[in-house]
């Protein structure tokens, strides 16, 4: 274990963005959010729900794979050209850092996506542990504690010391970057989560799935959807994503970006759609993040973030369905 | 600094060396790469995403064998922008291909040394061609051959001239077509598959292999077990709409198996397991 004191932060973090690309929770226009360090900024290392997740910085929102020239029928193709160079990010939450494990184990099973992977290779994940959790958080209901999150570096404030304890080689290497900055101690930060959230999650497994699937609440837990997609952009581990193309004139540049199983063109074909109402497509989001996702990986898709909670205009929220899909007696 | 190498999602160039309509709305093209090869090494089932840059990108059956190692074959129905586009491409125009992806069917496992019924639908009988083909040209790995065969009429038959001109014709085979409705140039057989297959009386001791429209597929799989066939002789393909081809993006789920990836052959009993939701 190490440390710093705390009116030494400004320090540490201008010796290590001297030598890598740091991100950092920031206030910018009173929404608080991971933006590259600059000496001026307002570092918030209080609020604990960035408004962005650092899903951002592994899978971008949008995303070049490559360009087609089209000319008289004739097509050559060069692959996007996206230089990718180290960085790290300070200030990741437990549950944003699990969202991480999360989307390893879609992006980095076989066939592993290069573009995350190389990604995930060059980013270093400095969390900070939470003390207080907000009224929205549910991530010990899914088993994560909130007050030792994983990541290269775990990090631990109290009102005048930051702890810091290298996890990986990579902590390692970040580590020794600003190893003068930094005291040994034996001291260890204290941990008392207060509140354990628990949530009614026994018959969310693989051997209710269609138990859970056929259940008859998911329409009256998804009437007041508008298919907004909110909860799908806010979620730290949602993963699906388009490719489509961009005309740029001379060109066609085909990209991927994020998309949402909550919209009516998700699983459109020509001669049908497998999901043709808004329950279904709920539903989707749900038993994928419950029961899909963990059927193929053994571990829940959800972190308990609680940002969709938050950002639903219609109120509904994955809570609510694990409550209701629980009491109701269907399962 | 480093880059991402992107092969997964990036084709190849493929070009159209022939086109062959095979009804008013099905046409099969043959593409290789533009150095005259074949694209890529496949097994009977796969499939490939083909595209033309700027109008989208889709997922086809190969319909060929992979005992053909000079081409590729995909037959294509014209039902939407891209598959619209492709029908008007004249021999010599560019496409990209990128694959093989999903599952095979049990051509050396389950099938081999068995008795074999092919039962498919209109366009359905596309990647089924990649197996029967396959079984022809390693004859002696495969016991008897039934191949039943519908459409909605005499000209929504694909590969016809084949069907009636080769497959007819190979040792220890059977051949039978049906068009739903009678029409004056037939003189074959009148009516769905799922009621031809009931008058014909297969016996339950075969593997089968089922595709076509999802309803075809539903009945036929009835009429299949009502026959006694138990559901871990029958296999089928499933269809979903597709964007990586790789398990990634998330779209091609029922349950949690990914059509892309660990389908598109399912045997059937597997999918009493999964949500009906295709
Ligand atoms: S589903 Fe909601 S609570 Fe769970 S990880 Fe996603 S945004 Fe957070
Ligand atoms: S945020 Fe709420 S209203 Fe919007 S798509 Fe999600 S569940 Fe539906
Ligand atoms: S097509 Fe992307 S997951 Fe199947």
């Amino acid at each position: 274990m190490m440390k710093i004191a705390k009116e030494h932060l400004p320090r540490l973090f201008a010796a290590l963005a001297k030598q890598i690309d740091l991100l950092l929770p920031a206030q910018q226009a009173e929404v608080v959010n991971f933006a590259p360090f600059c000496p001026d900024a307002e570092i918030d290392l209080t609020t604990l729900k960035t408004a962005n997740t650092p899903k951002h910085f592994f899978l971008p929102q949008v995303e070049d794979l490559y360009t087609a020239a089209v000319n008289a029928g004739q097509i050559s193709i060069s692959a996007a050209d996206t230089p990718i160079k180290p960085f790290a990010i300070f200030g990741v939450r437990a549950c944003d850092a699990a969202a991480l494990d999360v989307l390893d184990s879609v992006y980095l099973s076989d066939p592993i996506d290069q573009f995350y992977q190389t990604r995930r290779q060059a980013g270093c994940i400095i969390t900070l542990a939470c003390e207080k959790p907000t009224a929205s958080c549910f991530c010990t209901a899914f088993g994560i504690n909130p007050t030792e999150p994983c990541g290269d570096i775990t990090t631990w404030l109290t009102d005048d010391v930051l702890y810091w304890q290298p996890n990986t080689e990579k902590g390692d290497k970040i580590t020794e970057l600003v190893a003068d900055l930094l005291q040994l101690t034996d001291e260890s930060p204290a941990q008392d989560i207060s509140e354990n959230i628990c949530l009614p999650l026994d018959k969310f497994n693989p051997d209710n799935l269609l138990a859970l699937f056929n259940a008859p609440n998911w329409q009256d837990l998804s009437v007041a959807c508008i298919a907004c997609g909110a909860c799908t952009f806010v979620c730290p581990t949602c993963q699906c994503y388009d490719i489509t193309d961009f005309d740029t004139g001379t060109s066609i540049t085909r990209y991927r970006c994020w998309d949402s199983c909550l919209y009516s063109d998700f699983t459109q074909m020509a001669h049908g759609n497998p999901r043709t109402t808004q329950a279904e497509r709920f539903r989707q989001r749900f038993m994928h993040k419950l029961v899909y996702h963990p059927a193929n990986n053994d571990q829940y898709g959800c972190v308990g973030c609680g940002r969709c909670v938050a950002a639903c205009p219609a109120g509904l929220n994955i809570v609510k369905v694990i409550k209701k899909l629980e009491v109701a007696g269907n399962v | 600094m480093c880059k991402p190498s992107t092969d997964l999602l990036i084709p190849q160039v493929g070009i159209i060396t022939h086109i062959r309509q095979e009804t008013p709305d099905v046409k099969t093209f043959r593409i290789v790469t533009t150095s005259g090869a074949k694209a890529f090494s496949h097994m009977p089932g796969q499939c490939a995403m083909l595209s033309v840059p700027g109008i989208g990108e889709a997922m086809f059956s190969i319909a060929s064998s992979p005992t053909n190692t000079e081409f590729m074959e995909f037959s294509i129905k014209a039902c939407g922008t891209l598959t619209d586009h492709l029908h008007r491409l004249a021999i010599g125009s560019h496409v990209t291909i990128r694959g093989p992806y999903g599952n095979i069917f049990p051509m050396e496992d389950a099938f081999k040394g068995r008795d074999l019924l092919f039962i498919a639908g209109g366009i359905g009988l596309a990647p089924v061609r990649s197996a029967i083909k396959y079984v022809f040209d390693n004859r002696t790995n495969y016991g008897h051959v039934d191949i039943l065969y519908g459409a909605r009429s005499a000209d929504d038959l694909v590969y016809r001239h084949e069907i009636e001109e080769n497959w007819a014709s190979q040792p220890n085979t059977n051949v039978y077509i049906t068009i739903d409705r009678p029409q004056d140039d037939w003189s074959g057989h009148t009516g769905f598959v799922p009621a031809y297959f009931a008058d014909i009386g297969f016996a339950p001791d075969k593997m089968a292999l089922v595709c076509g429209p999802p309803i075809m597929i539903k009945r036929t799989l009835d009429a299949l077990l009502t026959a006694g066939f138990k559901k871990d002789q029958v296999y089928t393909t499933l269809e979903l709409r597709m964007k990586c081809g790789i398990g990634k993006c998330g779209r091609c789920n029922i349950g949690p198996k990914y059509v892309c990836k660990d389908g598109p052959v399912f045997r059937c009993d597997e999918l009493d397991a999964l949500p009906d939701e295709y």
